[in-house]
């Protein structure tokens, strides 16, 4: 899956979640949480959408790894990258 | 034989607007199906029908605003002939005289429809008292004729205690949530003797438990710590019934359920608490799916009016990155509320050392009339002890 | 005295503001000529076309017999031909003799030609009691009129309406039907002096307040205008409408006012039954039902013959103090 795939599908599930969310205007290197403020319910089920729609299982121990939705992009490369090239 | 009529969805609804049909004349219903959907101050809600039988035919169309108690559908009963509904007001039988009697006129009819009218009230009024749920019997009318006029029922709107609404009043939406809002908040701290407790609650243990629990299960399997706050509040409730029921008529009706009401708030402003229904029967797994479920639908807009009428206490989370402490106000007619602040990592004395643990400040608002602050610590201390024992939620 | 824009202005009558309106268009359109009784010669039986004669000649300002049928009839003739006929009927008591002229023939050939020709026609009509010309010139029949698809109607009530509407309704394609109220020859107002032609499309909010809409237009518009001042020291604030356009009428205007103040009263010269004032309260009753707190009221002529005795005359005609009456009574006073 390339980058830009990945990218489409995060901002898709992100506007689930966050309906009224201006997406054009999420700051990348913020608080993912605090941008669409979301609360844990919010944010496990876009966790779930996440691990629905790029086929993957996102571990609670990984949930650090997408505090922004910069590193949201970087961690969801990395765990489905070596699937891709296979 | 039955009608389906208007449910009362909370204390404050007076009418409520016909959104949806989701059973037709012709359907078989059971007690517990949804059958429509109605929008009211609080939001479009799914309503149950609590008869068994065939739906026979709708009495209001969709769009109709209603009061509460209006017959909607007719629902007849299994083995009930077509058409047995003679207990419905539009069609009067006809009775055949005999030609030497003269004709009485059904004296009873008359009265039926002139109190049908209520009292004499513009059509602004009407439609004003409509949309903020102002019972038109209880004014007097500064109008022609001593009609009931607008003025009127602003000013009663007014001395309510509700929020004033500056330009044009809108029926639905924020602005009717609002007003549905201000309406139960004035009326909780005006007639609620509230009384406050607060205890700082060691949770690490139960973070822990739900660490390990989570990273062996699926994510649509994991848990969030509210959900174990409502299993713990729920099973520590069983001791406490002075908290857990509802004050009407001047006296308390404790509840042999904890139907568990959960502030939810929408994304773009105001909240509600519909209920989880008999909380702390369901296992930790089912109480998660519950709260997932209708803070879901709760957001989507959609929620039983079951759900919102019948919370018998309720628990406000402000989650984890909400502010420490919140002193919650009681959704009338409970008598109680239970809020937990966001958990944050603070030096703790365990024992004789300070160690890094997780604290959340769990608060009790709780009704004067009903319950005193001894019992209300005690329950907070009940609720403290399930946390740290989540093994057994 | 100047204008907020700068213009001059003048106080004027209503009788000059509609004679500046004739020779305007006379001057400004060949086409235009005046037909009409006593138009000529005489000056305009309210001496509203006096001097005309001789700066336009009787080519353009024609003395008729006293035949309405034939003379309106001509106009419209004059109209299809490619005129811009003004045609004057004395009263609106009198134009009962061309109503078949108006109604069957100037209303409806557009529509029977299937859109071919058209009727370019100005009717003026003197409308309206109180000058003590009894029951054959007296009348309010506006409505009549206002009834008819096919024709504009229009009733000047401000001296600039007279000066403008006539202009407007000159370029209008179609019929147009001008009612002056007697009353208002000789009332006075300020008009600028590079007036010229108005919309007459919308009705106008001559006064604002929040209590209740009183809903008039014609020569009743001052009696409702003074009784609105009578009721704001009584503390009950008043919108005035006046509706400038009886046909088509400007539901908009309306509508927005009472939905605002949720109370109507309308003040119509007419008699009750059939008038326009009952047209109005039923659009209000269809439009705003609920935003009403009271009922819609009317303040109408009463249904007699218009009596000649001052005293009667006065009796029988919407007057301010029923005005105010009616008003105190939507409001619950």
């Amino acid at each position: 899956m390339t980058e830009p795939e990945i990218r489409q599908i995060l901002l898709e599930e992100i506007g689930n979640v966050a309906p009224e969310i201006d997406l054009a205007r999420l700051r990348s290197d913020r608080d993912l949480r605090e941008e669409l403020d979301i609360d844990s319910i919010g944010f496990l089920n876009l966790v779930i959408a996440l691990g629905r729609r790029l086929g993957v299982e996102i571990a609670e121990r990984d949930y650090p790894r997408l505090r922004t939705l910069e590193s949201s992009l970087a961690f969801l490369a990395e765990i489905t990258g070596p699937r891709a090239r296979a | 034989m039955g009608v389906f009529r208007m449910p009362s969805l909370g204390a404050d609804m007076e009418a409520g607007t016909l959104v949806e049909w989701l059973k037709q004349p012709g359907d078989t219903v059971r007690s517990g199906d949804i059958i429509a959907v109605i929008e009211t101050q609080k939001g479009a809600i799914e309503v149950e029908v609590f008869e068994s039988g065939t739906l026979e035919r709708h009495l209001v169309e969709v769009g109709a605003t209603v009061p509460v108690g209006t017959g909607l559908a007719v629902i007849r009963s299994d083995g009930t002939p077509a058409g047995a509904h003679n207990d419905l007001p539009p069609v009067a039988p006809v009775a055949v005289a005999p030609p030497s009697a003269p004709a009485t006129p059904p004296p009873l009819e008359r009265t039926a429809l002139a109190g049908s009218f209520g009292p004499k009230a513009s059509p602004a009024a009407r439609r004003l008292a409509q949309e903020r749920g102002i019972d038109l019997d209880t004014l007097t009318g500064s109008g022609p004729e001593g009609a009931i006029v607008f003025v009127d029922v602003e000013q009663a709107w007014l001395r309510r205690g509700a929020s004033v609404v500056t330009g044009p009043a809108k029926s639905s939406g924020v602005d009717g949530m609002r007003a549905a809002i201000a309406a139960a908040m004035a009326r909780a701290k005006r007639e609620i003797p509230h009384y406050y407790l607060g205890h700082s609650v060691d949770v690490s243990d139960s973070l822990d438990w739900m660490g390990r629990w989570n990273d062996s299960h699926p994510p649509a399997d994991r848990l969030v710590f509210s959900a174990l706050l409502a299993k713990a509040v729920a099973l520590a409730l069983d001791g406490f019934a002075e908290f857990n029921g509802q004050y009407r008529d001047g006296q308390f009706h404790a509840a042999a359920q904890v139907h568990l009401g959960i502030a939810i708030a929408l994304r773009g402003g105001g909240l509600v608490a519909p209920a989880i229904h008999d909380a702390a029967r369901l296992s930790l797994p089912q109480l998660m799916t519950a709260l997932r479920d209708l803070t879901n639908r709760v957001r989507a807009g959609r929620f039983r009016g079951s759900e919102l009428a019948d919370s018998t206490v309720t628990l406000t989370s402000l989650g984890e990155r909400g502010v420490d402490w919140v002193q919650p106000v009681i959704y009338p007619p409970q008598v109680a509320i239970i809020g937990a602040g966001a958990i944050q990592r603070r030096p703790w004395l365990v024992g004789d050392s300070i160690v890094p643990r997780e604290i959340c400040q769990l608060t009790l608002a709780a009704d004067h009339r009903v319950s005193d602050g001894h019992r209300g610590g005690l329950l907070l201390r009940e609720i403290e002890a399930r946390l740290q024992a989540p093994e057994a939620l | 005295m100047t204008t907020d824009q700068g213009g001059t202005v003048a106080t004027v009558t209503y009788r000059d503001a509609v004679r500046m309106a004739l020779q305007d268009a006379l001057r400004r359109d060949p086409r235009v000529f005046l037909m009409g009784e006593d138009v000529g010669r005489y000056g305009g039986c309210y001496a509203v076309s006096k001097g005309l004669l001789d700066e336009f000649g009787p080519e353009r300002i024609r003395d008729t017999p006293l035949s309405e049928g034939g003379f309106v009839g001509a106009g419209i003739g004059a109209a299809l031909g490619g005129m811009r006929p003004i045609v004057e009927v004395m009263t609106v008591n009198f134009s009962m003799l061309c109503l078949d002229q108006i109604l069957n023939t100037a209303a409806t050939l557009r529509h029977m030609s299937g859109g071919q020709f058209s009727v370019p026609l100005v009717i003026r009509m003197a409308t309206g009691a109180g000058r003590q010309l009894a029951a054959q010139h007296s009348h309010s029949l506006e409505n009549w009129y206002a009834h008819i698809p096919g024709i504009r109607v229009l009733a000047p009530a401000t001296v600039e309406d007279a000066r403008g509407m006539l202009w407007s309704g000159l370029v209008d394609p179609d019929p147009v039907i001008i009612f002056e109220n007697v009353m208002l020859y000789n009332m006075s107002g300020e008009l600028a002096e590079d007036a010229g032609g108005v919309a007459i499309d919308r009705a106008a909010l001559r006064r604002r307040g929040r209590d209740l809409s009183l809903i008039t237009y014609g020569g009743s518009l001052w009696k409702t205008l003074g009784a609105a001042r009578q009721l704001a020291g009584e503390g009950i604030e008043a919108d005035v409408i006046d509706l400038r356009s009886l046909r088509p009428l400007d539901d908009a205007t309306i509508m927005e006012s009472v939905a605002r103040t949720r109370r109507a009263v309308i003040v119509d010269e007419s008699w009750r039954s059939g008038s326009l004032a009952a047209e109005i309260t039923a659009r209000i009753v269809e439009q705003c039902f609920w935003s009403l707190d009271a009922p819609v009221a009317r303040v109408c002529t009463a249904e007699v013959p218009i009596p000649y005795p001052k005293h009667l005359e006065d009796a029988a005609l919407p007057q301010p103090a029923a005005i105010v009456a009616a008003a105190r009574a939507v409001m619950g006073r």
